[in-house]
C-alpha cells in the first residue's frame, strides 16, 4: 500500500512538473505573467511537496523493512541498526535519485514561496525551467529506475547495504552533496529564466545569490565530509585521490566558487553579466555531468554503484536537452543583453576576474583529466589519470590563486591604485617569507609544492584577516566576516594539505604480538589480536599501544567481516593529538603469527577538514549576513 | 562579443557529449596490464637494501641472459605463499632480481631468512617509483625480461606452484 502511494505520488508530482512547465509557457507568450504567477507559485510549492511524500514513503518502506518492494530487498535487510535502515533508503542508485529530485521539487517550491524581488515575468520563467528539470528526472525515476516496484515472491530477508556505506558519514554525505546540486539547479533556473525574458542586472543577480552561496556551503560540506569518509572508511590513509567520482564533487565547487565571486560582481557593481550567465549554466552541467559519470560507471572508480548504461543514456539525454538548451539560449540571447558596467583592472573586480579565470582554469584542468582516459580508450590506448597530473597541473595554478585571494580582499571596488599594495602586504608577504626561510632552514627536504604551500598558507592567514583591521568589528557587516573566515579556512585547510604531503611518516610491518615498531614519534606495540563480535558483523582486533614521550595511546583497528552482504573491510583505527594524527589499519595473518600492520604518522592533518568546516561557515555567516540585509531592506 | 563566439560554449558541450556518449556506448576493457610488455626496461637506479645484498638498476639486467624482475615486500602476504615457488624456480637455474617495494632492510632480512632467498640483486624502492614506472599496479608481480633487457611477459600476482613450470619454459623461450 505505501509503496504504491509512493508511486503515485511521484506520478502526481511528474503531472505538476508539467503543468508548471505549461502555466509558465502560457503566462510568458499569450495570457501575460498577471494570469499566471499565482498558480505558477502554487503548483511549485504542491510539486516539492507531493516529491517530498513520495520519498517519506520510501523511507518508510525501509524502516519496516518491507520486503516484497525489490529496492528494499536488494539493498537492506531486517537486522540492520534502525539509522542505516534510514540512510539505506538513499544508498542505492533508485533512492538517491528520489532523493534528488524531492530536493529538486522543495527549492523550487522555496523560491515560488520566498522570492519577493525578481521581475515577475523573470520568476514565472525562471519556475517554469526548475519544473523542466523536475520533469526530466520525475520521467527518468518512473521510466528507468522506479524505486517502489515490487516483487512477485518477496524473499525472506534482504541482502544488506554495503558495508562500506554502513557508517554515520553515509546519513550526511550524499544528501548535502545533492542539496549543494540542487541549489545550483536553481541558480541554472534563474539564469535560463533571465535569457528567456533578456533580464540579465543586478535584481537577477541578488536573487540567484542566497542559492548560489547555498549550494556552496552544501558542496563545501559535502566534499569535506567524503574526503573524511573515504580517509577514516577506505583504509587507504590518503584525503584526496582524484578518484572520477571526486572530481564529479570537485568540479561543481569550483564553478559554484567561481560563480559566488561573479555573482557579487553583478549584484554590487552591475558587471559580468554574461560571465555570470554563463557560470550558473556551467555549474549546473558540472553537477549533471558528475551525477552523469558516477551514474553510467564509464569511468573505474573507487565508488562502485549498481550501473547500467540504459540509465545512462538517459541522463546523458537529460543533460544534452538542459545544457544543450541552455547553451542555445545563451548563444541567441545574451547578444541582446546590455552590457554591465566597466571596471579598472586594478580594483576588487579586477581580483575577481582574475579569480574567475583560475577557477576556470583548474576547473578544466580537472575536467580534461577526468574524461581523457574515455578519449584515450577510443583511440584503443588504456591509461588512467591520476595524482602525478592533477597536482602538477592544478598545484601550481591553485597556488597563484593563493596569492590572489591574498591580495584581492584587499583591493577597493572600481578602481584603485596599484602602488598602493606593496604597503598593504607588507604584513603578509614579511609572514610568508619568514616561513619559508623558516622551512628551508629546518625541514628540508619537502617538495617544492608543500613548501609553496606552507609558507602561502601562513602569508594567506595573516592576509585573510587584514580587512577587519581598522574596523569596528562590531559594526563589520556578517558578509564581511564571512569572506574572512572562509579565506582563513583555505589557509588552514592548505596548510593541512601540504603539512601530510611533507611530513607524513608511513609504515608498513608484519609484527608477532609483542612486537614492536617506529613510525613517526611513536613507538607502537602490537599488544594482541582478538575477536569481537556485533550485531551484524564480527571482526578481528588488534590492540595496539603507542607510546611517545611517557604518554600512551591506545588503538583498536579491526578487520571486520559483514555476513550481509559476505564482505571484509578495515576499519581503521585513529589517535588524534593536537599536532596530528595517528592512523592504524590491521591486515591480514601471515599463517606465522604475524599481523600485517599499516601505521601513519600524519602531523597536522585535521586541519584539512578544520579548513573546510570553516570554509562552510564563511558560506553560513556571508549567507546569514545577506539574507538580514535583504530582510531590511524588504521592511523599509 | 561577435555572433560566431557566442555559440562557442554550445560547441564544446557538443564535443564533451560526443566523447561520453561514445564511451557509454562502447565501454573498454578494464583489465590493468603494463603498457611496457614488448618495450625494453625503463631506466632507473635503486640502491641496495638489504647487507650483501647489491641494489639494482637497468644496467644489472641487460646483456646478461633472460632473468626475472620480482616485485615484492616483506609486509605482503601473496609473497609469501609465492615464496616456494621462487626458489624453485631459483633451483631451475632462472636468475632472479628484485625490488622491494616500501620496506626496511631489517623487515627483508628478517623475510628472506624465514621464507628463503631466491634473490640476486635486491633495489630498494620507497615510493614505489620504480613499480609505477614499470606499469605494476600492486605486489607481488614478476616481470620476464630478455638478453636485451626489454621486457617479454608479466605476471600479474603470485605465480602459483602450477604456473612453475610454464615460467621456465617462457624463461628458455627468451634465450
Amino acid at each position: 500500500m505505501i509503496a504504491e502511494a509512493g508511486l503515485a505520488a511521484l506520478w502526481i508530482a511528474a503531472a505538476l512538473a508539467l503543468l508548471q512547465i505549461a502555466l509558465a509557457a502560457l503566462g510568458l507568450r499569450r495570457l501575460g505573467v498577471a494570469a499566471v504567477g499565482g498558480s505558477v507559485r502554487a503548483v511549485a510549492i504542491v510539486q516539492g511537496v507531493t516529491a517530498l511524500l513520495a520519498m517519506a514513503a520510501l523511507i518508510l518502506l525501509f524502516q519496516q523493512s518491507d520486503m516484497s518492494v525489490k529496492l528494499v530487498a536488494e539493498n537492506s535487510h531486517s537486522a540492520k541498526p534502525w539509522l542505516y535502515k534510514v540512510t539505506g533508503a538513499w544508498g542505492n542508485h533508485e533512492g538517491s535519485m528520489l532523493l534528488w529530485v524531492t530536493i529538486l521539487g522543495l527549492a523550487g517550491g522555496a523560491v515560488a514561496l520566498a522570492e519577493r524581488r525578481l521581475a515577475e515575468p523573470t520568476l514565472v520563467a525562471t519556475l517554469g525551467a526548475q519544473a523542466g528539470i523536475a520533469l526530466g528526472f520525475y520521467a527518468f525515476l518512473l521510466f528507468a529506475s522506479n524505486p517502489f516496484a515490487r516483487l512477485a515472491e518477496p524473499p525472506a530477508d534482504g541482502a544488506g547495504l554495503n558495508p562500506l556505506l554502513q557508517d554515520p558519514g553515509l546519513a550526511f554525505h550524499p544528501p548535502t552533496l545533492y542539496a549543494g546540486y540542487v541549489g545550483l539547479s536553481v541558480a541554472f533556473s534563474f539564469a535560463v529564466g533571465a535569457l528567456v525574458t533578456r533580464d540579465v542586472g543586478r535584481d537577477f543577480a541578488s536573487a540567484m545569490r542566497p542559492w548560489v552561496l547555498g549550494a556552496w556551503i552544501f558542496l563545501t560540506l559535502g566534499i569535506t565530509a567524503g574526503s573524511y569518509w573515504a580517509y577514516y572508511e577506505l583504509g587507504w590513509g590518503g584525503w584526496w585521490f582524484w578518484d572520477p567520482v571526486e572530481n564529479a564533487s570537485l568540479m561543481p565547487w569550483l564553478a559554484a566558487t567561481a560563480l559566488l565571486h561573479s555573482v557579487t560582481v553583478l549584484a554590487t557593481r552591475d558587471g559580468l553579466r554574461a560571465w555570470t550567465v554563463m557560470l550558473a549554466v556551467v555549474a549546473f552541467s558540472m553537477s549533471m555531468l558528475g551525477t552523469f559519470l558516477v551514474r553510467s560507471g564509464i569511468l573505474t572508480s573507487v565508488h562502485a554503484f549498481a550501473v547500467d548504461p540504459r540509465r545512462g543514456a538517459f541522463i546523458l539525454v537529460l543533460l544534452a536537452l538542459y545544457i544543450g538548451g541552455a547553451l542555445a539560449l545563451f548563444g541567441l540571447r545574451i547578444g541582446t543583453v546590455r552590457q554591465g558596467r566597466i571596471f579598472d583592472p586594478v580594483s576588487r573586480e579586477g581580483g575577481l576576474v582574475a579569480n574567475n579565470l583560475l577557477l576556470s582554469v583548474i576547473l578544466g584542468v580537472v575536467l580534461i583529466g577526468t574524461l581523457y582516459p574515455i578519449v584515450a580508450a577510443g583511440f584503443g590506448v588504456q591509461l588512467s589519470v591520476g595524482p602525478p597530473f592533477f597536482n602538477k597541473a592544478a598545484g601550481p595554478i591553485a597556488l597563484a590563486l593563493i596569492v590572489l585571494m591574498a591580495i584581492g580582499p584587499l583591493l577597493r571596488w572600481r578602481r584603485d591604485e596599484a602602488g598602493l599594495l606593496p604597503e598593504r602586504l607588507m604584513v603578509p608577504v614579511a609572514v610568508s617569507g619568514g616561513a619559508f626561510a623558516l622551512l628551508v632552514v629546518f625541514a628540508m627536504p619537502i617538495g617544492v609544492l608543500p613548501l609553496l604551500g606552507l609558507s602561502l598558507a601562513a602569508g594567506l592567514a595573516v592576509a585573510s584577516v587584514l580587512p577587519l583591521v581598522r574596523r569596528n568589528l562590531r559594526r563589520t557587516p556578517l558578509f564581511v566576516w564571512g569572506m574572512v573566515v572562509a579565506h582563513l579556512g583555505i589557509g588552514v585547510s592548505l596548510a593541512g594539505m601540504a603539512c601530510d604531503a611533507a611530513f607524513t611518516s608511513e609504515r608498513l610491518v608484519a609484527l608477532l604480538p609483542g612486537e614492536a615498531t617506529r613510525v613517526g614519534p611513536f613507538r607502537v606495540t602490537l599488544d594482541g589480536i582478538a575477536p569481537v563480535v556485533d550485531e551484524n558483523w564480527s571482526a578481528l582486533q588488534a590492540q595496539l599501544t603507542a607510546e611517545r614521550d611517557g604518554a600512551v595511546l591506545r588503538l583498536r583497528p579491526q578487520s571486520r567481516t559483514f555476513t550481509d552482504p559476505p564482505t571484509t573491510t578495515s576499519e581503521s583505527a585513529i589517535a588524534t593529538r593536537l599536532d596530528g594524527q595517528l592512523y592504524t589499519v590491521l591486515g591480514k595473518p601471515d599463517g606465522q603469527g604475524r599481523w600485517q600492520l599499516r601505521l601513519w604518522w600524519k602531523p597536522f592533518v585535521t586541519l584539512i577538514w578544520l579548513g573546510g568546516a570553516l570554509v562552510a561557515l564563511g558560506g553560513a555567516l556571508a549567507l546569514a549576513g545577506r539574507l538580514v540585509r535583504r530582510r531590511r531592506e524588504a521592511m523599509a | 562579443m561577435t555572433r560566431p563566439r557566442l555559440w562557442m560554449p554550445l560547441a564544446g558541450f557538443a564535443l564533451l557529449f560526443a566523447i561520453v556518449a561514445v564511451a557509454l556506448f562502447r565501454p573498454a576493457d578494464r583489465t590493468v596490464r603494463s603498457q611496457l610488455v614488448g618495450q625494453p626496461l625503463p631506466a632507473f637506479t635503486l640502491p641496495a637494501l638489504v647487507p650483501g645484498k647489491p641494489g639494482l638498476s637497468r644496467e644489472d639486467m641487460t646483456g646478461q641472459g633472460p632473468r626475472l624482475l620480482n616485485i615484492f615486500g616483506s609486509w605482503c602476504l601473496p609473497c609469501i605463499a609465492e615464496a616456494p615457488q621462487l626458489m624453485r624456480l631459483r633451483a631451475a637455474g632462472v636468475p632472479i632480481d628484485a625490488i622491494a617495494i616500501r620496506d626496511t632492510g631489517p623487515a627483508v632480512a628478517a623475510f628472506l631468512a624465514r621464507n628463503g632467498d631466491p634473490y640476486r640483486r635486491i633495489g630498494d624502492d620507497q615510493r614505489s617509483a620504480v613499480q609505477l614506472a614499470l606499469g605494476s599496479s600492486g605486489v607481488p608481480e614478476t616481470f620476464l625480461i630478455d638478453a636485451q633487457g626489454r621486457i617479454v611477459r608479466q605476471y600479474v600476482g603470485d605465480i602459483r606452484a602450477d604456473q612453475v613450470d610454464s615460467v621456465i619454459a617462457d624463461w628458455r623461450a627468451a634465450q
